[in-house]
C-alpha cells in the first residue's frame, strides 16, 4: 500500500516538525521548521484529491506568512534564548502564564477529541463521495466559495482589511508625515 | 516495468537534463551578449569562439576551497543554496514545452512533453517561486555578515512586493484561458484570426505581457533590479560569503528561474508550441525559439539598462505596476463577462 505509507510518512513529518517548532532555542528554526510541517501538509492535501488547497497552502502559508515571520524575526535580530536564564526571564514561566497555557491546551485536546468523536464517513476521500464534479477543481470550489459560503468569505476579507489598516494605524508614529 | 510510464520518465528526465544545460548555456550567451554590446569578444580562448567556458567555469568552481565563516550558522548555510536550486527546478515542474507526440509513431500512445499536467499548474509556479526567496533570505541571514544580511532582506521585500503584479498579471491569463492547467491556456491559442494573425494571448494582454516581464525581470534579481547584489553597494549581496559549488548554486538558480519565467510567457502570452511552417510534432523548435528570444531580451536589458535605485524600485512596485496589473485584471474580467453572456 504505497499510498498508506506515503501518508504515515508526511503526517510523521507534520507531527514531528510541529512538535520541533516548540523545542528550538532558535527562533529561526522554529519558523523553518514550521514552513516543513506546513509542507507536509499540502502534501496530505494532494493526497485527498485537492490539489488547489495544497497549492494555496504553500502560496498563503508557506509562501506569504512564513516569510513575513522570518523577515520579523531577522528584523529584530531575536537572540537565542539562553538555557541558564530561562527560567528566571522568560515571561511565559510566570505561573498565571503556564495555568492559563495549560488550560487553553486542555480546550484544544478537548475540541479535538469531540471533533474526531463526532466526526462520520471520513473514511472515503472527499473526491470520490461527491459525484459528477471534482470537489478539488478550482471552478467547482470557487462557485461554492461565491455562493453557498459567500457571506462568510466577504466578511473575512473585511476582517482582513480592518486588520491591516490597524497594523499601519498602530505602526504609524505621531506626527509621522510620511 | 510499463513502457508508457518509462517514457514519461524519460521526458521528466530530460526536461530536468534541458534545464542544467540552459543554465550553462545562458552563462555563455550572457557573457558573449555583453562582450558585443561592449565592443569586444567576451570568453574566445576555450574552445571554438569560447563554447567551452562554461565547462571551465565550472571545474574551476569546483576545485576552489569550501569556505564558511566564523559566526556563520552551520546548517542553514549548507541548507540555503539547496533551498534555493531545489525551488528553481520545482518552478518548471508543470510547464509544458511541447505538444503530445508519439516520437515518430514509435508508441502507441502519444506522450505530453512536459514534467507533468496537472489542473493547477499556474499556481504551482508561483508557490515554487515564492519558495525560492527562502534560499536567498537565508542565505543572507546565516552568512553572519551585513553586507548578506541586507541582500536577504532586499531580496525578501522585493520579491514579495513584485510577486503580487506577476501574479495578477497572470490572472488575466488564467480568465481568459478559463483554465489553470498551463497546457490547457496553451491550446487555447491555436490557430489565427483573419488567417494572419495568431490567437495569441499577447495581442488580447499587451499590459499584462509588459507588466508580467518587468514583474520577472524583479523577480528573478536581474539588472535593473538586482539589489539582493548590487555590487557598487553591497559587495555581492547575499551570496558575498559563499564560495566554491555551494556558490555556484546561486546564479544556477537564477538562471534556470530566468529559463521558467521566459518558458512560462512562452506559454501563457506567445503561443507556447504553436507556430507557422512547422507541424505540431516539432512544435518544440518553436518553443525553443520564443524562449530564446525572451532570454536575449532580458540579457540585453541587463546591459543596456543602469540599476534603480532601491527605493524607486519600491515606488514603482507599488504604486504604478500593481495598480496597472489590478487594472488590467478588472478590465479583463468585464470583457470576458460581457463576450461570454
Amino acid at each position: 500500500m504505497p499510498e498508506t505509507l506515503v501518508f504515515y510518512v508526511l503526517s510523521g513529518v507534520a507531527i514531528a516538525t510541529s512538535a520541533l517548532v516548540i523545542g528550538q532555542r532558535n527562533p529561526m528554526y522554529s519558523v523553518l521548521l514550521l514552513v516543513a510541517s506546513f509542507g507536509a501538509l499540502a502534501g496530505l492535501y494532494i493526497q485527498l484529491d485537492a490539489p488547489f488547497v495544497a497549492v494555496a497552502q504553500i502560496i498563503i502559508y508557506a509562501g506569504a506568512v512564513m516569510v513575513l515571520f522570518l523577515f520579523v524575526v531577522m528584523l529584530l535580530n531575536a537572540p537565542r534564548e539562553d538555557a541558564a536564564e530561562w527560567d528566571r526571564t522568560h515571561p511565559l514561566r510566570q505561573p498565571a502564564f503556564a495555568r492559563f497555557g495549560g488550560l487553553l491546551a486542555l480546550v484544544l485536546v478537548l475540541q479535538l477529541a469531540w471533533a474526531l468523536l463526532s466526526a462520520t464517513g471520513v473514511d472515503a476521500p472527499v473526491a470520490s463521495r461527491a459525484g459528477s464534479e471534482v470537489v478539488g477543481s478550482v471552478r467547482a470550489l470557487g462557485r461554492t466559495l461565491f455562493t453557498d459560503y459567500v457571506f462568510a468569505f466577504e466578511a473575512t476579507s473585511i476582517l482582513i482589511l480592518v486588520a491591516m489598516v490597524g497594523a499601519v494605524v498602530l505602526a504609524r508614529r505621531e506626527g509621522d508625515q510620511s | 516495468m510499463d513502457l508508457r510510464l518509462l517514457v514519461q520518465l524519460g521526458v521528466i528526465g530530460l526536461t530536468f537534463f534541458m534545464l542544467i544545460n540552459a543554465s550553462a548555456l545562458l552563462v555563455y550567451a550572457e557573457r558573449k551578449v555583453m562582450g558585443f554590446m561592449q565592443q569586444r569578444y567576451g570568453p574566445y580562448l576555450v574552445g571554438p569562439h569560447g563554447l567551452l567556458q562554461p565547462l571551465a567555469d565550472i571545474l574551476k568552481l569546483m576545485m576552489k576551497e569550501e569556505l564558511r565563516p566564523k559566526g556563520a550558522d552551520r546548517w542553514l548555510f549548507t541548507l540555503a543554496p539547496v533551498l534555493a536550486i531545489t525551488a528553481a527546478f520545482a518552478a518548471f515542474a508543470t510547464v509544458p514545452w511541447g505538444a503530445e507526440t508519439t516520437f515518430f509513431g514509435l508508441l502507441a500512445e502519444p506522450v505530453k512533453l512536459g514534467a507533468a499536467d496537472i489542473n493547477v499548474g499556474v499556481l504551482v509556479v508561483f508557490a515554487m517561486t515564492s519558495m525560492g526567496v527562502y534560499g536567498i533570505v537565508l542565505a543572507g541571514w546565516s552568512s553572519n555578515s551585513k553586507y548578506s544580511l541586507l541582500g536577504g532582506l532586499r531580496a525578501s521585500a522585493q520579491m514579495i512586493s513584485y510577486e503580487l503584479s506577476y501574479a495578477t498579471a497572470l490572472s488575466a491569463v488564467i480568465l481568459l484561458a478559463g483554465s489553470m492547467s498551463i497546457r490547457e491556456v496553451v491550446d487555447g491559442q491555436a490557430g489565427a484570426w483573419f488567417g494572419v494573425i495568431p490567437r495569441w494571448y499577447v495581442f488580447l494582454q499587451p499590459l499584462g505581457f509588459i507588466i508580467y516581464i518587468i514583474a520577472g525581470v524583479a523577480e528573478t534579481n536581474r539588472a535593473p533590479f538586482d539589489f539582493p547584489e548590487a555590487e557598487q553597494e553591497l559587495v555581492a549581496g547575499y551570496n558575498t560569503e559563499y564560495s566554491s559549488v555551494r556558490f555556484a548554486l546561486f546564479p544556477q538558480a537564477e538562471y534556470i528561474n530566468m529559463t521558467t519565467m521566459a518558458a512560462v510567457a512562452t506559454d501563457l502570452y506567445l503561443g507556447g508550441w504553436h507556430g507557422p511552417f512547422l507541424p505540431p510534432e516539432y512544435g518544440w523548435i518553436w518553443f525553443l525559439v520564443k524562449v530564446g528570444a525572451i532570454l536575449f531580451t532580458y540579457i540585453w536589458v541587463r546591459w543596456t539598462v543602469p540599476r534603480y535605485r532601491y527605493d524607486q524600485l519600491m515606488q514603482f512596485g507599488w504604486k504604478w505596476l500593481f495598480p496597472a496589473s489590478v487594472i488590467n485584471l478588472i478590465a479583463t474580467a468585464a470583457l470576458v463577462l460581457y463576450f461570454n453572456a
